[in-house]
């Protein structure tokens, strides 16, 4: 198991920290047209969710095994296939009950 | 390294899998109730929309709370690591007490929605609503359990090599319910009050 140490748990907070800021501030003061403050919301939740898991998680592809990156790799594929599907059904069912 | 103690690092690395797997597994259940929420958000039925019913204020000491038990979290996997039992206790505790501040509000904000008539019957859309971030909501209340049992196993066993790698699987299950929180708060909630 890797040394991490107080400073990794340290980095991460602050990094979390300011991707959580700057969505909650944007939201707070309509300081950009929504359409973009949705893309920096999204854009600041990956980049959050990849903090997690590198700082909070440990996540690395030196010593975390082989067998829990696939399975991570195996599961984003999935959600990936599943929500995007459940998508893909949905508005194109919303389409053609409209028209 | 004797032969029991390899053979005991050996089932700790299975198990450490094992919740890996359980782990990813429920990442896809919070994926689907996602996806599910974004499909129903327009189905008020003429009723509330999540700009009337959320308030941000909430949502930002909600994801404060989590966020910094998280961190206390792991000040508590570190004291263990070092052997420092009072160290690993209280960080546990703050890290709990700041869970129960989490699901209060949560609770706090269920109710006030159901007192005005937004309960999970009133439309498809609060349905949706209440199934995501209460399933969240019920993960955290099991992962408060899960700290004081783990804090009684401390206190009474000590900081022996099974405890720590249980200790280590709580700490996998916090975090990442802290992922799942940020999924909450960047697609239910700014969204809903943008």
């Amino acid at each position: 198991m890797e040394q991490h140490g107080l400073r990794t748990y340290l980095i991460g907070f602050v990094l979390a920290v300011v991707l959580s800021v700057i969505p909650f501030w944007l939201v707070a003061t309509h300081a950009l047209p929504p359409r973009r403050t949705l893309l920096i919301i999204g854009i600041a939740a990956l980049l959050q969710v990849m903090v997690h898991l590198r700082f909070f998680l440990h996540l690395n592809f030196r010593t975390t095994p082989k067998e829990n990156m696939l399975a991570l790799m195996f599961t984003t594929l999935m959600i990936f296939i599943m929500v995007g599907g459940s998508y893909w059904i949905m508005f194109d069912l919303h389409q053609r009950m409209m028209t | 390294m004797s032969e029991h103690e390899r053979e005991e690092t050996e089932t700790q690395e299975q198990r450490n899998l094992g919740f890996w797997l359980y782990l990813m597994s429920d990442a896809v259940i919070f994926a689907l109730l996602f996806a599910t929420y974004a499909i129903m958000i327009r189905g008020t039925d003429g009723g509330p929309t999540g700009k009337q019913l959320f308030d941000l204020n909430n949502a930002a000491l909600e994801t404060v709370l989590l966020l910094v038990s998280s961190t206390t979290f792991g000040f508590a996997s570190l004291s263990a690591r070092t052997g420092n039992r009072g160290g690993a206790i209280g960080w546990l505790a703050v890290t709990f007490l700041l869970g129960v501040g989490f699901v209060f509000l949560e609770v706090r904000e269920f109710a006030g929605m159901i007192a005005v008539g937004a309960g999970p019957d009133r439309s498809g859309f609060l349905s949706a609503f209440f199934t995501l971030v209460g399933t969240h909501g019920v993960h955290v209340t099991m992962g408060l359990l899960w700290i004081l049992i783990m804090s009684a196993q401390i206190v009474l066993k000590g900081l022996t090599a099974p405890v720590v790698s249980r200790l280590y699987r709580l700490g996998l299950f916090w975090h990442f319910l802290d992922i799942a929180w940020v999924g909450i708060f960047s697609i239910v909630y700014l969204p809903g009050l943008l």
